[in-house]
């Protein structure tokens, strides 16, 4: 069952770097939104630093929406969900395998990413180290909370909107916890371990759920 | 409780059912609002510190109260529909939404008229606030999926999946106002050691929330039949169309 888990794993890793529209895409789109917010709010250092964090967050958010929508749709194009259906290895536990491809293809990137984009934010040196940590631990959340949008319009044809909108709202306690741990870090009321462990704990429930709920959706049919 | 559930699994029990109970709810229902109009415009008193902008809540939170009771109800129909596969689950789910959504936003609406006198704004991000204005797109978005899947059979279980997997949303509203220490008042009815309402108020209050809770019963009933009678409709069309060739 594991090695069924991981060669699930290993394959949609591959297909995420070798087919075009993968991994470097994300990255590309992380960067085109960070970019566009100084020309929206006006280039000036005091502001930008100080809503770094929400821009950070938003755009991870925003980027980890993109690939969604071809999570499960691809597969239930080509036939391969219908195998994977048959296969031995639990239906949870396969998305739970697309799921983390899709994570380590965006969520980790994006969490390595910050710092630097940070910089072109003029983030705080002192919060750039937190603010990774919170997007290492908040991610999760949001590709697991997505996979249940992108399992409910797999056989959509244009299920992309759809999915954002049922999804976007239950994303909303990971972005809140998100920012106001990083908003700790920067000094404030809380202590930055609060909010860090919550955002943990909503990661550890999505990904429960989010494996239970895509897997419903993709029984969907029968 | 097992057999009336069962029994009423028959649509055309349903039907009967319901079209016996309908007038008799609707008259209820007149009565009530009658009664606790009278009673929450004219003969409560207006508050001490509020004046009359407080007979706001005789609405709002009637409203409030029925969004999260409507949504609960959903949920409950989903799990009827996933798990024991009953009929009118679905039907109870999909035309409950939209009644759902309506009391949202009045609960919204009156919310953010009473807001403005009293805190001096139309609105404001607090935990409860932002959490029914969740419910409310939760809401909308649920009806997208119900409208957008053809096929009534994977409608209802994609909605019912959608309407579980929100429901975490119930208890942080219920719960919002004691997790964190918010502009919105904390729960002043139901609540350990009684309610902090003076019975002056509280009496017309509970006659509204009857009132508001019987108008949904009739409604949804009355969309509940609709809905089936549509699914029948759809049925004898699509049959027509097999057993007549163009």
């Amino acid at each position: 069952m594991t090695r069924a888990f991981l060669a699930l794993l290993r394959r949609d890793l591959i297909l995420s770097v070798r087919i075009g529209g993968g991994f470097e895409l994300v990255l590309i789109f992380f960067l085109m939104i960070v970019a566009l917010v100084p020309f929206a709010v006006g280039p000036d250092p005091n502001l930008l630093s100080r809503i770094a964090p929400a821009i950070l967050w938003i755009a991870a958010l925003l980027a980890t929406l993109l690939g969604l929508d071809r999570l499960f749709q691809a597969d239930a194009e080509d036939g391969s969900l219908d195998m994977l259906r048959m296969a031995r290895l639990p239906l949870e536990l396969a998305a739970l395998a697309k799921m983390a491809a899709h994570w380590l293809a965006s969520g980790l990137l994006l969490a390595l990413a910050a710092p630097a984009l940070g910089l072109l934010l003029s983030l705080e040196p002192a919060a750039m180290l937190p603010l990774s940590l919170t997007l290492l631990v908040g991610t999760p959340a949001l590709t697991a909370i997505g996979a249940i949008g992108a399992a409910l319009t797999a056989r959509m044809r244009r299920g992309g909107l759809l999915s954002s909108i049922l999804v976007l709202p239950l994303m909303l306690p990971t972005l809140i916890f998100g920012v106001s741990a990083t908003q700790a870090a920067l000094g404030g009321g809380v202590p930055f371990r609060t909010p860090l462990l919550m955002l943990g704990a909503i990661s550890l429930i999505a990904i429960v759920l989010g494996a239970w709920a895509s897997a419903a959706a993709l029984r969907m049919d029968d | 409780m097992t057999t009336m559930f069962a029994r009423l699994a028959n649509p055309t029990v349903f039907l009967v059912l319901t079209r016996r109970l309908l007038p008799a709810l609707a008259g209820l229902t007149a009565l009530l609002f009658a009664a606790g109009l009278y009673l929450s415009f004219a003969a409560s008193p207006a508050d001490y510190q509020q004046g009359d902008t407080v007979r706001i809540m005789y609405v709002h939170v009637p409203a409030a109260w029925l969004s999260m009771l409507i949504y609960t109800l959903i949920a409950i129909s989903a799990l009827g529909t996933l798990v024991w596969r009953h009929p009118l689950a679905d039907v109870a789910a999909k035309t409950a939404a939209p009644l759902g959504a309506c009391f949202t936003l009045l609960c919204l609406l009156t919310g953010s008229i009473w807001g403005r006198p009293m805190w001096g704004a139309w609105w404001v991000w607090d935990g409860r606030l932002t959490s029914v204005f969740v419910l409310f797109l939760i809401y909308l978005g649920l009806i997208a999926l119900q409208r957008t899947i053809e096929d009534p059979g994977q409608a209802a279980r994609a909605a019912a999946i959608m309407a579980i997997v929100g429901f975490i949303n119930i208890p942080i509203i219920k719960f919002s106002v004691d997790w964190w220490n918010t502009l919105h008042q904390p729960a002043s009815v139901f609540r350990l050691g009684g309610p902090s309402v003076d019975p002056t108020m509280l009496w017309p209050l509970m006659v509204m929330a009857a009132a508001f809770l019987f108008l949904f019963v009739t409604l949804h009933l009355a969309s509940m039949r609709n809905e089936l009678l549509r699914r029948r409709i759809r049925t004898i069309a699509l049959l027509n169309s097999r057993t007549q060739p163009a």
